[in-house]
């Protein structure tokens, strides 16, 4: 089979109505630049998942990053996509434009050298992430305690996704079968989806990020769900091994436990978190507890949204009060949710 | 969600490799794999987190062909 | 004294020894020899008038520096406009601290520029701030029509060959690089663009629209251009020109080269059937070995006129809209 003779049989697709949820944020921006959507048939529609840590971070979350940052012997450190998402009041960029600290970085082992270059200040980073990012942060808390340095914390927001995806199979009905997260999976193995495949009766597909890929991994989705088949597939051999990187996992256990957490937009998850642990304490920048989540406008549809239950384009506020430039919700604030993916491209997809 | 991108490893320094992805060179931590110089590693923030196999890599060829077993039994269907 | 210090911004004896040390002797012409409190130029039939500001850090980077940057930044604005840039204007805001050799360097290659472009600086002026060491250029610039007319944003017109002169996306990863701490060889493409725009009038190439490709990359641009032209326009993904060290360096950080900045790149539209010669011009010149075209104006959409006027065609054979950038354009890592 070659690609050209997948693209034309989707042009011929016979079969029922598919939904397929695409759970990680990465995959959906590499939908978008390949253009995936405009190769699928009509039947088959692709929803953005809950697998971008940025969008489901909650309020308190933020504003306890913007209260450090503004914290005169603090400076704190993030990735580049995490500065625009609000809080209650403010973003990490507005504290910034207000003079706090905030630097963008690409590795967040880089605050080992950062915080022992600069004893006199308090180093924060603002971890965010999933099971792909929790281990760096793991390795990066040990380094810190092996270095005695006193000065290096991490205010956690971190994920893990099976609950999330229990979450939404729980939820109804909405979702058919799930591209699963390439490089959670390289950490989690392919074998983690077993038993939600087994318990709900629904296919899972690890794939790699690049367009071909994705669409290869599309119609081994379609092709299972139609002929009602709920395994899990690896297309992503070269990274991800069945069951995952057991360094990473092992260094996981001891640095962090889980715990119940609020994902912005759902609420709280059990057992969906990751804390550090009590020997870790000390390296804890203040993570538990920041469960409050007032949605910003109370007639906001993302938890909908997110669970595959409507369509942004049906939320009342969509395009209307509710734009990337004044977002109302999760699903609209990051380039990866759904809503700010539709607004981007008016429906054109 | 995650952005991960495999390079290949061009020296070792304790846990600390000199990783290069096309002509971009980053030290990366090996703290979570068992990599050798010449491997070829999968790196999220500044760690790697896989050591790629090469075999199977990235290879569409073989993802087609994998697709084609998995969707063995269904085109033997079509062929009647 | 080896550096900038406050005591050089006071207007007094310190002030006037930065002046003819560093910025007189390297930018000297009669104009600005004449130290006067400004420049008289003869200015006869139409000009086309453009400022800019360069805040760039660092201020030295593989390809170029700032002073480069700011040299290359107007007159590649006057440049697109059809214009012959002839006078440039510079402010300086010097921080203190900045030492006396780099500043030195900055307005030496400022004037290697100034050369290259055919511009002298007729007007400048130092200022010294508080900080750490930096540097913020301002310039403004003068260049001549003649009995051309301009050429506007909106002259381009449905059919007309859409033509990029080189690759995306090196001034961006260069300086995100140096900040990033990721090592390679990319630099800096920032350069006048005077030997294409010459190229592409000695062949006599009928040029509808023109633009120089900076913040916002490709995709911020052409969609300017097209609003104001009232077309759509369809890119071929296959043919965007990007080196594979800058399309790497994008997948190392989530992001997408039809949104990086570049410094001496140009967009045109010509007529489809001057496409290939256009070509054979600019690729007869040093940065405009790799021009290529990369898609086709179409005429709007008669339903709606609103609808996106830019669609990607993908190399999967797919399409995607391509909008302007919105947001900073930030590393996605996560």
């Amino acid at each position: 089979m070659t690609m050209r003779e997948i693209i034309e049989d989707f042009r011929h697709w016979d079969g029922p109505d598919i939904r397929i949820m695409e759970v990680c944020g990465t995959h959906t921006a590499a939908i978008l630049q390949g253009g995936i959507r405009s190769l699928l048939p009509k039947s088959i529609t692709l929803l953005s998942g809950p697998g971008c840590p940025v969008c489901i971070t909650p309020a308190a979350y933020i504003d306890k990053a913007v209260e450090l940052a503004m914290r005169e012997d603090c400076r704190l450190y993030s990735f580049g996509d995490m500065l625009k998402v609000k809080g209650s009041v403010r973003s990490l960029a507005d504290a910034k434009a207000e003079g706090a600290h905030v630097r963008f970085l690409y590795s967040p082992l880089d605050l080992l050298e950062i915080a022992e270059k600069d004893p006199g200040h308090l180093h924060v980073f603002a971890a965010v992430g999933f099971e792909t990012t929790a281990p760096v942060y793991a390795m990066l808390v040990k380094k810190a305690q092996e270095s005695g340095l006193r000065n290096l914390k991490i205010l956690t927001a971190l994920r893990t996704i099976l609950p999330a995806l229990e979450l939404i199979l729980d939820s109804g009905d909405p979702v058919d079968a799930f591209l699963a997260p390439g490089h959670v999976s390289a950490i989690i193995g392919s074998d983690a989806y077993r038993s939600l495949a087994q318990r709900y009766n629904r296919p899972f597909t690890v794939a790699g990020f690049s367009p071909d890929h994705i669409l290869l991994a599309i119609r081994q989705l379609a092709h299972a769900v139609r002929e009602g088949r709920h395994d899990v597939c690896n297309l992503y051999p070269g990274a991800v091994h069945q069951e995952g990187n057991r360094k990473a996992q092992a260094l996981l256990e001891n640095v962090f436990e889980p715990g119940p957490s609020v994902w912005r937009g759902i609420g709280i998850i059990p057992e969906s978190g990751l804390f550090l642990r009590e020997s870790f304490t000390a390296f804890d920048a203040g993570s538990r507890g920041l469960d409050s989540d007032p949605p910003a406008n109370p007639a906001c549809r993302c938890t909908d949204v997110i669970l595959g239950r409507i369509h942004p384009a049906s939320c009342p506020m969509f395009g209307t009060v509710c734009t990337p430039q004044e977002a109302q919700g999760p699903c609209m604030v990051s380039d990866e949710g759904s809503c700010g993916i539709w607004y981007r491209f008016r429906g054109e997809i | 969600m995650c952005v991960a991108v495999p390079g290949e490893i061009l020296s070792v320094d304790g846990d600390v490799a000199t990783v290069d992805f096309f002509g971009n060179r980053m030290r990366v931590s090996l703290g979570l794999v068992d990599a050798k110089i010449g491997d070829h590693v999968l790196v999220h923030a500044g760690c790697a987190i896989e050591v790629m196999r090469r075999e199977q890599a990235e290879e569409l060829l073989v993802l087609l062909a994998e697709l084609d077993e998995v969707l063995a039994p269904e085109r033997e269907g079509r062929v009647r | 004294m080896k550096q900038v210090m406050m005591v050089h911004g006071s207007g007094g004896t310190q002030t006037a020894g930065l002046i003819s040390a560093i910025f007189a002797r390297h930018l000297s012409n009669p104009v600005l020899d004449r130290m006067e409190d400004a420049a008289v130029l003869k200015v006869g039939g139409s000009c086309v008038f453009s400022t800019d500001s360069f805040v760039v850090d660092p201020i030295r980077f593989p390809g170029g520096d700032i002073g480069k940057l700011a040299v290359c930044g107007t007159v590649n604005d006057l440049l697109c406009m059809g214009a012959t840039p002839r006078w440039l204007s510079a402010g300086f805001i010097l921080e203190e601290g900045l030492p006396f050799d780099i500043l030195d360097e900055i307005v030496c290659s400022m004037n290697a520029a100034c050369v290259e472009a055919g511009v002298i600086i007729a007007a400048a002026d130092t200022k010294v701030i508080e900080g750490n060491g930096g540097l913020f250029l301002n310039t403004t610039g003068i260049g001549m029509l003649g009995r051309r007319r301009p050429i506007r944003a909106d002259g381009g017109r449905p059919g007309d060959a859409v033509i990029v002169s080189g690759q995306l996306g090196d001034h961006h990863a260069c300086i995100l690089s140096h900040r990033l701490g990721i090592r390679n060889g990319i630099r800096s493409d920032c350069a006048v663009l005077l030997p294409l725009v010459d190229a592409l009038r000695s062949r006599r190439i009928t040029v509808h629209a023109m633009r120089d490709i900076t913040r916002g990359g490709l995709a911020t641009v052409l969609n300017e251009l097209c609003l104001s032209s009232r077309v759509r326009c369809r890119l071929e993904e296959v043919s965007i020109p990007v080196s594979s060290e800058v399309d790497a360096f994008c997948r190392i950080l989530g992001l997408d080269p039809l949104y990086m900045g570049n410094e001496g790149k140009l967009l045109l539209f010509v007529p489809d059937n001057q496409s290939a010669q256009a070509l054979r011009a600019l690729h007869a010149t040093e940065s405009g070995r790799h021009a290529v075209r990369v898609g086709t104006l179409l005429a709007p959409d008669p339903q709606n006129v609103n609808r996106t006027r830019v669609v990607l065609h993908t190399r999967l054979g797919g399409e995607r809209p391509v909008d302007s950038l919105s947001g900073e354009g930030l590393p996605r890592i996560c």
